[in-house]
């Protein structure tokens, strides 16, 4: 039986709301978060709690160290070279559309192209879209192979002197792949193109070395990773977030405004305009100081267990199909299925009856979906607090489904 | 308990239209044809109509969605064949307040599509069952505007 180790940091799991256990298998829309970050913010709210940078008196101050403390956790998190090359934003989407409406707005033309996958979410899909609608660029897609991970010949071939930028997400939300970032970053860098990479379902499961992957850009969400809501990070090469043009423009953010014209601070608050997500920031450190506490190399290895344990379970299931790929060990805690005949939220609904949470629809992925030729699947996203308990209570809720619809109740 | 709630949503007659819905595929020339998207889900439906004289003569739907979604699309087109645009106006705001108003008292002129009222303890399957109505609704309101 496979226990977790981690399921007690989580008040989420023992409040007791119903009589019936929920086995909450949706981690990669967002995750729980452990006692340590909910009292974080208590502690924040209640002893210094204060606008950042403005005050002179002490409370500002302590939330100003606080604050700035984090983005030095970050840079560490995710080794960066410099602090400045973090920018706190409110989530993945926000990252990346500052990354496409902020720096790569003015810089493409109509015979460039924006390379990216068909795999990727709607948030690191529409915005290179409204570009290439704005630029008259080709956005280009590179395709999967046969066994649903990222065709690499295929990225190769599409590969060109015009390919001006290439995003691509470091872990499919539906899928679950890894994709090879790094190899990723060499080729495209061989081109000229930039690199964006979409973090969201990394971080928090794998080690994350920016300069190790070499892109230019890298964005992720706190609340995938134990963080509150409303808070992210958009990493940035310096020399290209020092080009990036601010998408917002006000308080803290200036140097010195005069009647007509204004001059700004230097990086990261030159792209961090108003009040900042103070107690979402503060609430992120206290995140990445529990994951350094869990070492990320054994909530990785902790995940490839019941993910592997959840695959084989399903598959003994003659009517799931699964989506990605046949080999287990690639899907980092994501697999995404259906069974076959019945519609993903008539299974949803029964499951949801069962007390299992799992996700069905299109997970923001709709050009996937049309790729994969269906029009929604299932998907069960595991992380640390999940154990074995929920697997069985997914499997035996999945017999039931089948009982219901195949067999006539 | 489980059972009895499952029930409550999937009745018999639900689990049956949705297997094999009625008036399901594509007029011969449409008076009006809507396409209606799901966008939490991906479903889509299209719903065709035939309308002479305020009349709905005929009616068709395809599409792809679960099966409360299909079943309501196979009772709602039952029902509304035949049925003037203005008797099939009253009759989706019933299903609309049939379906989201914990006090409805039964409106027998929904006749079978009272089998949906389970759906209001779902409130995350309300948009399955009337993807079809606003379809409809959105059809009659472009046949309005396109006559006067």
């Amino acid at each position: 039986m496979i226990e977790s180790p981690y399921r007690h940091d989580f008040p989420f799991f023992y409040s007791q709301k119903e009589k019936l256990k929920r086995a909450y298998l949706d981690s990669a829309a967002t995750t729980q978060k452990p006692s340590s970050v909910i009292e974080e913010l208590v502690h924040f709210y209640t002893e210094d709690n204060a606008n950042i940078y403005r005050g002179i008196y002490a409370t500002s101050q302590r939330a100003t160290s606080k604050f700035e403390a984090v983005r030095d956790q970050v840079k560490t998190f995710i080794n960066a070279s410099e602090r400045t090359e973090i920018i706190f934003t409110k989530g993945t989407t926000q990252s990346l559309n500052w990354i496409v409406f902020g720096y790569f707005w003015d810089r493409l033309h109509s015979d460039d192209e924006i390379l990216i996958s068909v795999m990727e979410h709607h948030s690191n899909l529409v915005p290179w879209q409204q570009l290439a609608i704005h630029t008259g660029a080709k956005l280009n897609y590179v395709n999967l192979n046969e066994d649903q991970q990222l065709d690499i010949d295929d990225f190769k071939a599409k590969l060109n002197s015009r390919v001006k930028v290439v995003a691509l997400t470091h872990v499919s939300n539906v899928l679950g792949c890894l994709n090879p970032v790094t190899q990723i970053t060499t080729l495209a860098h061989k081109f000229g193109a930039k690199v964006v990479i979409d973090g969201a379902q990394a971080i928090g499961h794998l080690q994350v070395d920016v300069q190790e992957i070499n892109c230019d850009f890298y964005a992720f969400s706190g609340h995938k990773a134990f963080a509150p809501t409303g808070v992210g990070v958009l990493y940035g090469k310096k020399e290209l977030l020092e080009k990036m043009k601010p998408l917002e423009y006000g308080g803290e953010m200036i140097s010195d405004v005069n009647y007509q014209n204004t001059s700004f601070k230097d990086l990261p608050l030159r792209l961090e305009a108003g009040t900042q997500n103070i107690s979402g920031v503060i609430g992120l450190g206290a995140a990445l100081d529990y994951l350094n506490k869990c070492k990320l190399n054994e909530i990785e290895c902790y995940i490839k267990k019941l993910t592997k344990l959840a695959f084989e379970q399903l598959i003994s299931i003659p009517e799931v199909i699964i989506y990605g790929s046949k080999n287990a060990s690639f899907h980092q805690g994501i697999i995404s299925f259906n069974i076959k005949g019945i519609h993903p939220h008539d299974v949803a609904t029964v499951l949801d009856i069962k007390g299992v949470e799992v996700r069905a629809g299109h997970h923001c992925a709709q050009v996937l979906m049309r790729y994969l030729n269906i029009p929604a699947c299932l998907r069960l996203s595991l992380h640390i607090y999940n154990d074995e308990t929920d697997i069985q209570q997914l499997i035996i809720a999945l017999h039931e489904v089948l009982r219901f619809f195949k067999h006539g109740s | 308990m489980d059972h009895d709630n499952l029930s409550t949503l999937y009745r018999q007659a639900i689990l049956e239209a949705g297997e094999d819905p009625h008036n399901f595929g594509d007029l011969l020339r449409p008076t009006v044809s809507t396409e209606l998207h799901n966008p939490t889900c991906g479903d889509v439906i299209i719903l065709q109509l035939k309308i002479s004289d305020h009349i709905i003569k005929d009616i068709k739907f395809k599409g792809q969605g679960c099966i409360i979604s299909q079943a309501s699309a196979s009772i709602m087109t039952d029902l509304i064949k035949g049925k003037s645009l203005d008797q099939a106006k009253k009759l989706r705001i019933a299903f609309s307040q049939m379906i989201t108003d914990d006090h409805f008292i039964d409106n027998d002129k929904l006749k079978d599509a009272l089998i949906f009222k389970g759906v209001r303890k779902f409130p995350q399957r309300i948009k399955c069952a009337t993807l079809v109505w606003n379809a409809l609704e959105k059809s009659i309101q472009h046949v309005e505007e396109t006559n006067g």
